[in-house]
């Protein structure tokens, strides 16, 4: 009894002089859903850390963990990093919302910033890009360049996040051709390449000659090129290694000057919880190259689309829109709030088929 | 709804791609299983095979060269289980869970700097004349040539233990241990053999996925299909025909369930996703219903001393 008493004084005292020892640096800790290699989602976060690493060199030591699954899991991971003194924790992946607001609880000192989620706290942001913004862009050369009229589109879970990117592509695949049609599977999964592969086949063989993954893997984009006329677009990150065929352009996630960012406020004492929701414009969504695969006219309507919408003059939802039941949902030239668009839990019109619930 | 958009052709065809690993991995099990020995690490096997080709697929360039040394990557490793239980007598179930977890930790490791890599590009043989048959070419006669070797693995395993003396040696043993060491068979040599051919044939599988279904190398990418090997050896009644028909089934299904969902069939998401297993178990079970049994020393250690 009383030597375990003494192990556990021994370990606080440990601990508390672990955490004292770390405020000399602050230390920044990152929680990864994918391996850093997956080329897609988190290589694009890992990125995003090796800046703030090269930014404040010595003044700062980031952490990360890779793999880690959605879920209790995660709690433990970041309730780890925690008590080894991080005092910024980035924790990126929708799944990690509740575990985040469970952590932050127990640690008000250390803040917390989780991506894509809508749950704030004192110690709590949150911080997302307008993907939308880019799949607006996608939308508009999948439905110029497809010629079986059936685009594929692999969808992850079914949260307003891939919804939201599902609608806006689909809504600017219409506009450029009225007869397009989409074809959604879900993989339930943000990172399995071989469901993934799988999956992109099979709507390969049942026409689509334009694929949109909204999975992190580069898997689709493998399966596209042995299929040979099909043509996809990177997700999360530029996957240039397929270029310029099947890949003919990106959404990029550019995070790293919102962590640099973030982790001055940290550092200065200034850092408050806030909501982030940035796009094209600031620069946290990036358009990769738009290969010579792609019509020289269909590329510049694609990039006058992107400065309309970089620049305010555009926005992706933007009425009259109705939704898949074919009720009204925007009157001509009215936009989308951001509420809507957070919770996005429907189709608009002309999608076929159910989200899953 | 829209089943006319799911091709059957070449959805018969996607099934035997998406049946290979399962069929590679479970007819060696099979083998195993028929000489006695319960080797419940398939699934670790498969992952090292898979990054163990991979590596060497990119470093020589040789998709081939690849593959076979996946093959001795899961006979390497196999062989730690043999060690385990045939001379240290360590306990069989046990040993091959350890051996699951320690190759896909040693997999992961295996793997680091090989992850977002592309490897060579495997060769597709289109046998000429057979190929251009309308229906059956598109189907049968477009493959890579392990789809080819599966089959002939399967044919291979039910000859040599129906027919031959090997394969009547192989199931004594594994039937009765203390008769076949009376009759003078060695019973420790013939069980660590069978135990590499079988970490040989998961070794295989886990390549196939990692070197010509993704192509790709991802931790844990075999996602558990040897967990489903080692139930369909069981429910295949330690047949190997039925091994190759429950292997099809699961792949079928499988590419079947993703493409009713591109069609936009209303059958919720989860139902479709977990269709594979149930169907596939209920299948075997119901054709299980006859007389045949487990080897009769399946998972209990010999030694020449009791």
């Amino acid at each position: 009894m009383k030597f375990t008493k003494l192990l556990a004084t021994a370990a606080i005292a440990l601990g508390l002089a672990g955490t004292a020892m770390a405020q000399d640096k602050t230390k920044v800790g990152f929680v990864y859903v994918g391996p850093v290699g997956d080329g897609g989602w988190t290589y694009e976060h890992n990125q995003g850390r090796l800046a703030v690493e090269e930014h404040f060199g010595d003044a700062v030591e980031t952490v990360f963990v890779e793999s880690v699954p959605e879920g209790p899991d995660a709690e433990r991971v970041m309730t780890q990093m925690a008590l080894d003194g991080a005092s910024l924790i980035f924790t990126t992946s929708f799944g990690y919302m509740d575990p985040t607001i469970n952590v932050a609880k127990k640690f008000p000192d250390v803040k917390f910033e989780h991506a894509t989620g809508y749950k704030r706290a004192d110690n709590v942001s949150t911080y997302s890009a307008r993907f939308y913004e880019g799949r607006a862009i996608q939308g508009h050369i999948a439905g110029k360049m497809t010629e079986s009229n059936i685009v594929g589109y692999i969808g992850s879970y079914p949260i307003p996040e891939v919804i939201r990117g599902i609608n806006s592509a689909f809504i600017h695949a219409r506009k450029a051709n009225p007869d397009v049609q989409f074809k959604i599977v879900w993989a339930y999964t943000w990172f399995d390449p071989a469901k993934e592969a799988d999956a992109a086949k099979v709507l390969i063989e049942q026409g689509a000659d334009v694929i949109l993954q909204h999975t992190d893997s580069t898997a689709p984009q493998a399966a596209a090129q042995s299929a040979g006329n099909v043509i996809t677009f990177g997700q999360a990150s530029d996957m240039s290694e397929y270029a310029p065929r099947p890949r003919v352009s990106s959404i990029i996630d550019n995070w790293a000057p919102y962590y640099i960012a973030r982790t001055q406020a940290v550092i200065d004492g200034t850092w408050e919880s806030t909501d982030t929701w940035d796009g094209i414009g600031p620069g946290m969504v990036g358009i990769g190259e738009i290969t010579d695969a792609v019509p020289e006219d269909v590329k510049a309507e694609a990039l006058a689309l992107k400065d309309a919408i970089a620049n305010g003059e555009y926005h992706p939802f933007t009425g009259p829109l109705n939704k898949q039941d074919g009720s009204a949902w925007l009157a001509d030239g009215e936009t989308a709030d951001d509420g809507t668009l957070l919770g996005m839990n429907f189709y608009v019109e002309g999608i076929e088929g159910d989200i899953p619930q | 709804m829209d089943f006319g958009s799911i091709n059957p052709i070449l959805l018969l065809a996607s099934l035997m791609v998406a049946a290979t690993p399962l069929l590679l991995a479970a007819i060696g099990e099979l083998v195993v299983e028929r000489a006695g020995v319960l080797n419940l690490g398939v699934e670790g096997m498969m992952i090292t095979g898979a990054i163990c080709g991979f590596a060497i697929a990119v470093n020589t360039g040789s998709p081939i060269v690849g593959l076979v040394a996946a093959a001795a990557g899961g006979a390497a490793l196999s062989l730690l289980f043999a060690v385990l239980t045939q001379f240290a007598l360590a306990n069989q179930v046990a040993s091959g869970l350890s051996l699951t977890l320690f190759g896909l930790g040693l997999s992961a490791l295996l793997g680091q700097g090989y992850q977002g890599i592309k490897p060579p590009p495997f060769p597709r043989v289109d046998i000429p004349l057979l190929s251009d048959i309308p229906v059956l070419g598109p189907i049968l006669f477009r493959h890579d040539i392990v789809v080819y070797f599966g089959l002939a693995l399967v044919a291979a395993v039910w000859w040599v233990l129906k027919n031959t003396r090997a394969g009547l040696i192989l199931r004594a043993v594994g039937e009765n241990h203390d008769a076949a060491h009376a009759l003078g068979y060695k019973v420790v040599r013939i069980r660590i053999l069978a135990i590499m051919f079988g970490g040989a044939c998961a070794g295989l599988g886990g390549a196939y996925i990692s070197l010509i279904r993704v192509p790709q190398w991802t931790e844990g990418m075999t996602a558990g299909i040897g967990w489903i090997a080692l139930a369909l050896v069981v429910f295949a009644s330690w047949k190997p025909w039925r091994v190759m028909l429950g292997a099809y089934l699961f792949g079928g299904i499988t590419v079947l369930q993703l493409n009713l969902q591109a069609a936009g069939v209303a059958i919720p998401v989860e139902y479709l996703a977990m269709s594979p297993y149930l169907i596939t178990i209920l299948v075997l079970v119901i054709m299980s219903a006859d007389k045949s049994r487990a080897p009769a020393a399946l998972g209990r250690s010999f030694h020449a001393s009791q």
